[in-house]
């Protein structure tokens, strides 16, 4: 099991290089060079050697990434072009943030997804069952910006007036200060990623119900709970790590779009701005950022499967 | 056998279908005493699963109780609630499943599965859960307990479920085919270690399985199954010597004999879906005393001697004399003969791991060769070898003396031609989304290209293997078990080759229909001139189809000759115990001469 989880964070690492050199390659990509056109047609050529000084545009390609690469990995990511501030103090309270509006999002929606998916198999072919399925259907097709608007009609603008329709961060208070804002953000999130989760638990769970193990644990006279919570769900929690994964993986791209929506102040609102100001240095790091996240939660689900199977988890 | 008051007390139970309404059994009553084992004997689809769990009080999913009396210890089943149920369920009565792999949860060690049978005191519960253990056989110390089930055997596995079965003491223990799927020396143990667990606790028992041989050595009664009703039932010794059912008579002669003295004999035609059981007796339109009374009205259970009883109007009437097709083939070998498939220093394997080695064999033209091991022998991989499926070995396999290419796409049509390949499984290895005409014509066109006379090439082959010229335009799911093996036959028939390879093509099928098709590979063998290569576990079936046999242990060939010389006299200890952990079954003689 260590050699296969060492084997799997070696693979991570290995993503994460050619992330860097994707988004490296990109930079390069851009027309003319990168200061000219982040300056524009109207800058001083002294302004752009002093940008291309700063953005490692002399030397040759390699040399150019080795250094870029050399700055990432001391965590000096350069100086923010829009506000002249380092990138690494103008991402981590937005990175701090966002993280706190996913993690938010992930432990309401995994344990509610999982219960919902268990209860609907447990109630296969009920009028439960039947309107989960219908509900979680017509979520999962509706693109999670619809979700938002429709929320904020309902229940911020529309027929009721709960929550703020967006997030005014007050300077100097955190983002948790007012919890009021975060819940439309979350509950979108939340609306977003759950009906995949729950589609999928209610199907594993359903094969495993319908396992020998689980009959046999019946037949043993066990009551129902200890059915349930000891024989069928652990063998039903593999495969749905590896969906939750993809969920959560997904909410770091679905954070963008929810936080541009509510005018949420976080990473995703945050790599909207520096596309637009051409900020490279802040949009590079925001990537890097992002890709980390990626492969940090696979390699997470990676082991949560292995861990969910005795037969990989006593081999030696 | 004891006197008390029986245990376990069925009275005209009725289960049906939903949302068929069919009824799946009917008309069942049964007693089991305490320390007795009934044996339930049917053929798949007779309803001896769902009578198991309705024992328990448990119905499977799309089932449910239409009727009667289930009674346990002196407890109504019917009148619990649900909480009274599941005190009775595992506490007085128990269940080892049919499959120990698929019944125990791969993710729970097996201490927690053991335990988890018993309330009280940790202590007293591990106390209790080691004596079981050590009754079946198994070590009891944490280092065992701490096992999950993918880190014991098979036979390991089955005693864990047998323990688990036998730790709260029950008064009544359900078994559904213990011992499918096992090889026959852990069979074997498995067997002793239920006829002393019920001895030792003074627990009925109720022996659920298809195999008439491993039924007749266990039990003390028999109640045989047909179409949802029990046809007869009565006492081992009485049932076997002196049945009167024509459905128990014709399972008897079905059974193949280890010493093969006398041919097995299948029963024409197959049991009826439980959606299409015809009025009247079930057995009627396969049986031969059968006259227009049968087809109209059920017979009742009648008394025909002590504690004996048999749904039949005709039990007095013999069976009239059977025709057989073929008589047993001579197993002295022909004089002259040459061998058709010859392997030479064969060494094969998956990646690192060696499966076969040093295999040497020869299949001589118009005989048989039967390869006899256990699971995991790799007495499969040596058939696939042959056939040019399985290109990973050094060594030499030749036909005709040819030398032929590992790989089946490096051999010429004319040899794939000659060399064909039934599977084992006919429910798998059939396309369920072509006919049977484009599922026999596939490895014609695929030796020979486009044929101008399919026709004619389908309607001989559906002919050889029994089946009637309408098969053609069926799918395979509408048809039986052992009319899929016939296509399958059929499908290998159709490029006229030389030599067939059989992979345990009669483990998925009744006992019944195994009779007939070994019945139908001689006569074609005989018909034909085919070589057959026959792969099996089955010691009496190579006895009774096989000139050579060669067993296999551990990849390795520790036996071969001639199927008479190496089973009267066998050179090596694992043929030995093979042969003694194999239930001798023989019958009587008033039945064995037909």
């Amino acid at each position: 099991m260590r050699r296969l989880l060492f084997r799997r964070t070696l693979f991570g690492l290995f993503t994460l290089w050619v992330v860097s050199l994707v988004v490296f390659l990109a930079t390069q990509a851009l027309p003319g060079d990168a200061a000219q056109a982040i300056l524009g047609r109207e800058a001083t050529p002294e302004r752009l050697a002093a940008l291309r000084e700063q953005l490692n545009l002399g030397g040759s390609l390699p040399e150019q990434y080795f250094g870029w690469l050399g700055q990432l990995l001391s965590f000096n990511l350069g100086t923010s072009l829009a506000g002249g501030t380092p990138v690494v103090s103008a991402v981590g309270p937005m990175l701090l943030n966002s993280s706190i509006l996913m993690l938010c999002a992930a432990v309401i929606a995994i344990p509610l997804a999982i219960g919902i998916g268990t209860w609907t198999a447990l109630r296969k072919d009920s009028a439960v069952d039947h309107v989960t399925g219908i509900i979680t259907l017509v979520l999962a097709s509706l693109p999670e910006f619809v979700v938002g608007v429709l929320l904020v009609l309902l229940l911020a603008t529309g027929v009721f007036h709960l929550f703020p329709a967006v997030f005014v961060l007050v300077p100097g208070e955190q983002v948790w200060s007012n919890p009021a804002q975060l819940v439309l953000p979350v509950l979108t999130l939340v609306l977003a990623v759950s009906p995949y989760i729950i589609r999928i638990m209610r199907a594993t769970m359903l094969e495993v119900l319908e396992s020998q193990y689980v009959q046999q644990a019946r037949l043993k006279g066990l009551p129902e709970r200890t059915v349930v919570l000891r024989h069928a769900l652990p063998n039903a929690i593999g495969p749905v790590a590896q969906v939750i994964a993809l969920q959560l993986a997904w909410l770091i791209g679905g954070v963008v779009i929810v936080e541009f929506l509510f005018r949420f102040p976080g990473v995703g609102f945050q790599l909207i701005d520096a596309v637009t100001n051409r900020d490279l240095p802040v949009v590079q790091a925001l990537v890097i950022v992002i890709a980390i996240f990626y492969v940090a939660v696979n390699l997470l689900a990676d082991v949560v499967t292995l861990a969910a199977n005795p037969k990989v988890r006593t081999a030696s | 056998m004891s006197t008390a008051a029986p245990t376990l007390e069925v009275e005209d139970l009725k289960i049906i279908g939903i949302p068929s309404m069919a009824a799946i059994v009917e008309e069942l009553s049964l007693e089991v005493r305490p320390g007795e084992i009934l044996g339930v004997v049917g053929e798949s689809g007779s309803g001896k699963t769902t009578l198991g769990l309705a024992l328990l009080n448990y119905c499977k999913e799309g089932t449910r109780l239409g009727g009667g009396k289930v009674s346990v210890a002196g407890q109504q089943l019917a009148g619990l609630n649900w909480r009274q149920v599941r005190q009775l369920r595992g506490r007085t009565v128990a269940y080892i499943p049919q499959s120990p792999a698929s019944a125990l949860n791969p993710a729970l060690r097996i201490s927690t599965q053991l335990k988890e049978c018993l309330s009280g005191p940790a202590a007293q519960v591990l106390e209790r859960v080691r004596q079981v253990l050590r009754e079946v056989a198994l070590p009891d110390d944490d280092a065992f307990l701490a096992r999950y089930p993918h880190q014991l055997s098979g036979g390991q596995q089955q005693r864990v479920a047998i323990a688990m079965a036998f730790t709260a003491r029950p008064a009544l223990i359900v078994m559904d085919e213990p011992t499918t799927g096992l090889d026959v020396s852990t069979q074997a143990h498995v067997l002793a270690t239920v006829r002393s667990m019920c001895r030792t606790y003074d627990c009925a028992a109720v022996y659920i399985s298809h195999d008439m041989a491993v039924v007749a050595e266990l039990a003390d009664r028999i109640a045989v199954m047909y179409s949802g009703r029990i046809v007869e039932m009565g006492g081992t010794a009485e049932v076997l010597s002196n049945s009167r059912h024509p459905y128990t008579r014709r399972l008897l002669l079905a059974v193949p004999d280890l010493l093969a003295k006398r041919p097995m004999i299948g029963i024409p035609g197959h049991a009826p879906s439980p959606l299409a059981r015809p009025q009247g007796c079930a057995f009627a339109p396969r049986c031969p005393l059968a006259d227009a009374g049968c087809g109209t009205v059920a017979p009742a259970a009648t008394e025909v001697g002590p504690r004996h009883t048999v749904r039949c109007f005709k039990s007095e009437q013999p069976l009239p004399p059977l025709q057989l097709r073929n008589p047993s083939i001579s197993s002295a070998p022909a004089a002259g003969r040459k061998p058709v498939i010859k392997i030479e220093g064969l060494t094969a394997g998956y990646g690192s791991k060696t499966v076969l080695e040093g295999i040497n064999l020869q299949a001589y033209a118009g005989e048989c060769l039967a390869l006899l091991g256990e699971s995991g022998s790799g007495k499969t991989t040596l058939s696939r070898c042959i056939a040019g499926l399985h290109h990973n070995y050094t060594g030499d396999i030749s036909l005709d003396n040819s030398t032929l290419a590992p790989s089946s796409f490096k051999r010429t049509k004319d040899q794939r031609r000659r060399v064909q390949y039934i599977f084992q499984n006919p429910y798998e290895s059939l396309n369920p989304r072509r006919t049977v005409e484009e599922l026999i014509l596939q490895p014609v066109t695929a030796v020979r290209g486009k044929v101008s006379n399919a026709r004619e090439i389908v309607a001989t082959a559906l002919e050889r293997a029994s089946l009637r010229p309408d098969h053609a335009r069926r799918y395979p799911d509408q048809l039986s078990g052992g009319e899929r093996q016939r296509v399958a036959i059929a499908r290998s028939l159709a490029t006229e080759p030389e030599v067939l390879i059989c992979d345990e093509i009669t483990s998925a099928l009744d006992v019944s229909v195994q009779s007939t098709l070994v019945d139908l590979l001689r006569g074609l063998q005989a018909e034909m001139g085919l070589t057959l290569v026959f792969i099996t576990h089955n010691i009496a079936l190579v006895r009774n189809i096989a000139q050579q046999v060669a067993v296999l242990e551990r990849g390795r060939i520790v036996e071969f000759g001639e199927v008479e010389r190496v089973f009267a006299d066998p050179q090596h200890h694992y043929t030995q115990s093979l042969l003694t952990a194999t239930p001798n079954f023989q019958l009587p003689d008033r039945l064995s001469t037909p």
